[in-house]
Formats: structure tokens, sequence, C-alpha cells
């Protein structure tokens, strides 16, 4: 094929030079229409069932669970340090401080959401303590939470880089500050 | 306005660099290609913005179904068939040849220890439809699920846990399955999610 686009296209070669008798030679001509389309079908095939996308994972540690027999008691902490999450369906509501908590509402809306309150809370931990490490976030995630929601909470950590949080189990007077908050902002 | 006809010619494209590209993404991605294990559940993995890809080897997945139905896999061969003999030890049922042929080419697995001998001798059309409501047992009271955790950390102890549950699974199922790893002092473990851009902050 490419003697055909090479310089010399324009005068085809005789086979007459030295008066030998030499049969004119014939590309012999493969139609690879079939070739092709069978090439182009396989292709199809392979880009359609390839997953490019590689499932990711997201490491989680949880706190031990600490029973009566290992004489251990659960790590005190300063309230000025600790914001509370309970996250219920696509939303979040928290509370800082211990004593008399009030309850905010919020979502996980990049710009306005739970992301914006964890950075104000860092300051101002950061303002009290002098290091925004100190910071402690306690996640409770509800009954009537999905999955989406626990990942979401835990994404929000990465993002914010928040190392110390703990996962731990909501209590029932929670869970009733949660429905008394909702029954006030929709009283029907 | 001259209107000129153009000649009828026959145009002959040389195809042969378009076969040629054509051929090497077809080897390129013959060679890449991993097909997928079939899995037992379909799951809307969440997005997040981790980034660790899963390891290849040596993985216990945990599905959770969209209704919270849960499933167990490990992925080799050899673990299958180690827990499998551990269950038979266990519980003491018998499988037959076949049944454990059956097992050991099961990514998933979803049934409750009393049913597995029976789900292993059915055929793949009849296992498929028991995978769309059954589920290992979860619950306190009969936690089957901690014993397959079990099974499968003593056949290989490098095991390592992920859990693979649908975005919209009900969470106390998910709350279930952490306490059920923690029992057993496992505090590290993985959640496959897909990836998702980092914000900008």
């Amino acid at each position: 094929m490419a003697a055909e686009v090479g310089g010399d296209s324009g005068a085809p070669k005789k086979g007459k030079k030295k008066g030998k008798a030499r049969k004119p030679k014939k590309r012999p001509r493969i139609d690879m229409t079939p070739m092709v389309d069978l090439g182009f079908l396989l292709l199809t095939f392979f880009v359609l069932t390839t997953t490019m996308t590689t499932p990711n994972t997201m490491p989680v540690v949880v706190p031990p669970k600490i029973t009566e027999k290992d004489e251990v008691e659960p790590p005190k902490i300063a309230e000025g340090k600790v914001i509370t999450l309970l996250v219920g369906r696509g939303k979040v509501y928290y509370y800082t401080g211990v004593e008399n908590p009030e309850l905010h509402q919020t979502d996980f809306s990049p710009k306005t959401g739970i992301r914006r309150v964890l950075l104000n809370r860092r300051e101002e931990v950061k303002d009290r303590y002098g290091s925004e490490d100190e910071m402690i976030v306690i996640i409770k995630v509800m009954d009537e939470a999905q999955y989406k929601d626990f990942v979401d909470i835990l994404d929000e950590m990465n993002i914010i880089q928040q190392k110390k949080y703990a996962l731990v189990d909501i209590t029932k007077e929670e869970a009733d500050m949660v429905s008394d908050y909702k029954k006030s902002v929709n009283p029907s | 306005m001259s209107k000129f006809k153009a000649k009828k010619q026959n145009i002959a494209i040389d195809m042969t660099p378009m076969v040629d590209l054509a051929f090497l993404l077809i080897t390129f991605f013959m060679l890449t290609v991993k097909f997928r294990a079939p899995e037992a559940v379909e799951v809307h993995l969440p997005s997040s913005i981790a980034d660790t890809p899963l390891p290849a080897q040596d993985i216990l997945l945990i599905s959770v179904s969209q209704d919270g139905r849960v499933f167990f896999g490990v992925d080799s061969k050899h673990t299958r068939l180690s827990i499998l003999e551990k269950i038979r030890e266990r519980f003491g049922y018998q499988f037959t040849e076949k049944e454990m042929q059956t097992f050991s080419v099961i990514a998933e697995i979803g049934v409750p220890f009393e049913q597995l001998k029976s789900y292993l001798s059915y055929g793949e059309a009849e296992r498929k439809i028991v995978d769309k409501r059954s589920s290992i047992p979860v619950d306190s009271v009969n936690n089957q699920l901690k014993q397959w955790i079990l099974f499968a950390r003593y056949s290989n102890p490098k095991i390592r846990i992920a859990v693979r549950a649908d975005e919209a699974a009900p969470y106390p199922v998910i709350a279930r399955i952490i306490e059920t790893l923690k029992e057993q002092k496992v505090h590290r473990f993985n959640l496959i999610t897909t990836r998702e851009a980092q914000p900008k902050s």
C-alpha cells in the first residue's frame, strides 16, 4: 500500500526493460471491511464493559467497646472542645456543650452546610484553647439515617481533616431532643 | 455563478492506520479488562473523596442491599472452601462434591446457615431468585454474620474487611454490622465508595 502513495506514483513500472517477459505484478486486494467491522465491534464491546472507575475505600476506625470488666473509664473531655452531631436523613442536627444544649439544624450542602458549622466551631475552639486540633467531634447517627448520610459525615471529617472524631451511639434523650426540635419547627 | 460538476471519482481511503489503531485499542482493552464477578446484590455506592484503591486480595466483603439485606463474600476460592469446611465442622452439615464446587464459585452469599445446603443444591437461576429476598441474619439473637466473619478470619488471618453498602441502606443495619465487627475487636475497616472530586476550600 505504501508504494501506491510513493513518489513515482505517476509512472507505472513496466517490466519490459531487458526484453524479458514478465508477468505484470498484480497486487491482490483484500477487502478489509469485514475485518474492520469485527474489529470495531470488539472494540466497542471492550470499551463498554471496561469499568474504568475502580472502587475506592474509605478507612474507618471505631472506638473499642468499653465493657465493665475492662476497668477503664471512658475518656473525659472538656465541654468547650466538643461539638455533637446528630445525623438524620439528609440533615444534621448539632449542639455544642453539655448543659442545656441548644439544637440547630443544617445539611450537607458544601458551602453553607455542616462543613461551615464545623469550621466555625474550630475557630471558636482555637480562640479558646490556642490550637484548632483540640476540637472533638462526636458523631451520633440516628436510626432514620441512610448509609449515604453516614458516609457523607465521615467524608466531611476527611475534607476538613478533622482527626479527632468518634462514632457513638445515640442516647434516648438526644433522640427525644431531635423529635421535639422537629415538632417545634414543623408543628403539623 | 459558475457551476461546475465535480467528476465522480472513487475515493479510496487508506484504512490501514485506522485499523491499526482499532486493533491496538482492542488489544489494550482485552488485556486490561477484568470482568466483574457476578454480584448477588445490586448496590449503588455512595461517593466520597476517599482515593485509596481497594486492595485486590484478601478482602472480606460485607454487602448491604438497598432494603438492608446482608451478604457475605470472600475473594479467594481457597478461603471459600476453607470456610465451608469450618461450617461443616461447626454445624455438622455434610456437603457433596458438587455443592462444594458451587460454593467455591459464589462471590457473595446471603442465606442463613440452615438454608445453605439447599441453596447450594439449586441451579443458578433458582439461586438468583433466593438472592432477591434472603439475607444473613444479623440481629443480636441470631447473629450469623459474626460466625461468617469468624470462619473467614480463621481461614485467612490476613483478611481485611470492607463494607459495600447501598447508599439508601438503612443505618440501623450498618450499625449492627459495625457492632458485630467491634465485638470481634475489629476496629478498623473500609467502606467502599466511588470517587468524588475534592471540594476546593
